[in-house]
């Protein structure tokens, strides 16, 4: 139940602006990948072109390919609907729907392009889901009430239930955890080693201990200036990233003296 | 030195405060003495209205004889205008917030406020000299193949100049109040909500289905209201374009009367009792809008919990 991930010569632009420039990487399946950098290098950007959410700004499109397991994402004909149906994220801040309950919520993803599915089968889930996101026991008591009511490490763990719910291939996370207090962080690195198991993890992360702690592989991005694109420094296991970086940038950044 | 400074607050900032607050509460004392005080006039004029013997009233049966075919009539032309103008008015909004491109949607929305520029006489004119005319070839048609539906019982108004026509021209009255007030909030809805339901793999309509118009509901539920008040109390187009009578079924005959035109129309000639007994009737009109306005408040508290609010 998961893909690896090829990205081959991939631009980014916002309008005329170059944001990102000529990405290649390869993500494995069953694995944690972080991305860290600077503010403003075009981690986040490049983040959301693996699932097209790019396209909800305006201006923003893309040059080159993003392979999932072979099958490119901006191929013709290809339904950018379908392929984040496919690929989940999980935003910097939790954004449960205020308007549903936690049970619904979880269900939000199942319930779309009409599909049906039986109360039993929706309780089932909706339990398997939330257990996968270490929330269950927190709120199987309360599964009627508003999901904004929960604390913001338990919202996020929502969103991250609701995203596993509809069993996607790759889960992608954008900054899951800055806007929590260190207790919820912790809930989500436990959780998000777990969901290795299953799924192949994208992370982007401001916080290098958290890339150390969760990810198998580590991505550095780099910016050479304002105005300028953003840049793939240098992708490797996360123990040499932070160990024994091979660019002189990166192991500036690993160890703190910029950035 | 620093304790006594810290005891007595001084200075312009403090005296701000005060006129400022002083400000609000003044206003909102006058807001409350303004709606008092036309209760209080509608309820002393109207007394007689209600305490005279039947056989004075207009049409000699009392006072509730008299109201209640125009309570009836106002409610049936506000009913028609929102049943039209609630969804176009939401399929506008949601076209101006989320799938016009920029320029078109700046554009359309200031044709839209427009529409609410326009003097509602002139609206009148429009449904009783143009609408009219040219609709009324659908009412014989409705007449015809629906003619065994009470609302649309035949012989269609020759003139159409009916209620029904009436309940237009209100629908396009209060389109562009529902509309703009429901683009805002439409515009509101935060993007963190849409990228959610977008990422799960949602359309554009899911999305909106998801997150846009749950979040949007009580400013829905508000500016609907704010139409039905309008409606409610609309006089002039109305008075132009329905040709008044007693109260019918059919929608598609002349009769039917509303309560603010009753009054428009007959307030001018009339004199000691007639005129308690159309500020009784304007004295209805304001219980009604207000409870329907209590409703409202009613529908959108009732949701509190899952409004977003928390």
């Amino acid at each position: 139940m998961s893909k690896r991930i090829d990205v081959k010569d991939l631009n980014v632009y916002y309008g005329k602006f170059l944001a990102v420039e000529d990405v290649n990487i390869n993500i494995d399946a069953k694995s944690v990948t972080a991305f860290i950098g600077p503010s403003g290098c075009g981690k986040s950007t490049f983040l959301r072109t693996l699932n097209r959410m790019h396209e909800v700004i305006p201006g923003a499109r893309v040059e080159g390919e993003v392979l999932l397991d072979g099958d490119n994402l901006y191929g013709p004909g290809v339904d950018p609907v379908t392929v984040r149906s496919q690929i989940g994220m999980v935003f910097q801040r939790p954004n449960p729907f205020p308007t549903m309950s936690i049970r619904d919520n979880v269900l939000a993803g199942v319930k779309l392009n009409n599909q049906k599915i039986s109360k039993g089968e929706a309780d089932a889930l909706v339990e398997r889901s939330l257990r996968g996101a270490n929330l269950w026991n927190e709120v199987k008591d309360r599964l009627a009430k508003p999901g904004s009511g929960l604390s913001g490490g338990q919202q996020q763990r929502l969103c991250i239930a609701r995203a596993i719910a509809v069993e996607p291939q790759v889960i992608l996370m954008d900054e899951p955890c800055s806007a929590l207090d260190p207790i919820s962080t912790l809930a989500i690195e436990d959780l998000i080693n777990e969901l290795k198991d299953e799924y192949t993890v994208v992370i982007v992360t401001h916080n290098m201990q958290q890339a150390a702690r969760v990810s198998d592989k580590t991505a550095f991005f780099n910016i050479a200036g304002t105005g300028k694109p953003g840049k793939l420094i240098e992708y490797g296991d996360t123990h040499t990233i932070f160990s024994n970086p091979s660019v002189k940038a990166t192991e500036d950044y690993v160890s703190g003296r910029f950035g | 030195m620093t304790s006594t400074s810290l005891t007595k607050p001084q200075g312009a900032g403090r005296a701000g405060d005060k006129v400022f607050s002083g400000a609000t509460l003044a206003a909102g004392c006058l807001i409350l003495a303004v709606l008092f005080g036309v209760a209080l006039f509608l309820v002393i004029q109207a007394i007689p209205a209600f305490t005279a013997p039947a056989a004075d009233i207009q049409g000699g049966k009392g006072f509730f004889a008299y109201i209640w075919p125009i309570v009836v009539g106002t409610l049936i032309a506000a009913v028609i205008a929102l049943v039209i103008a609630t969804p176009v008015a939401i399929g506008v909004a949601l076209f101006i917030s989320h799938y016009a491109p920029r320029r078109l949607a700046s554009g359309l929305g200031y044709v839209v406020d427009l529409l609410a520029a326009i003097p509602s006489v002139v609206y009148g004119a429009w449904g009783a000299a143009f609408l009219a005319k040219e609709i009324s070839p659908a009412y014989n048609w409705l007449a015809n193949n629906l003619g065994w539906l009470p609302i649309f019982q035949g012989p269609a108004s020759a003139t159409g100049k009916t209620i029904l026509t009436a309940g237009i021209v209100l629908a396009v009255m209060v389109l562009p109040i529902i509309t703009s007030l429901s683009r805002e909030i439409f515009l509101q809805t935060p993007k963190l909500h849409e990228e959610a339901a977008l990422a799960l793999g949602a359309t554009r309509w899911e999305m909106i289905r998801m997150a846009v118009l749950p979040f949007g509901r009580p400013g829905i539920v508000s500016a609907v209201m704010l139409g039905l008040g309008r409606a409610l109390g609309e006089t002039m187009a109305v008075a132009l374009v329905l040709s008044s009578g007693v109260l019918t079924a059919s929608l598609i005959q002349s009769g039917n009367q509303t309560i603010a035109a009753e009054i428009a129309l007959n307030f001018p000639e009339a004199s000691g009792l007639k005129v308690s007994t159309l500020i009784a009737a304007g004295l209805v009109l304001f219980v009604i809008t207000l409870g329907v306005n209590m409703i409202a408040r009613w529908i959108i508290t009732r949701h509190k919990e899952f409004s977003g609010a928390n």
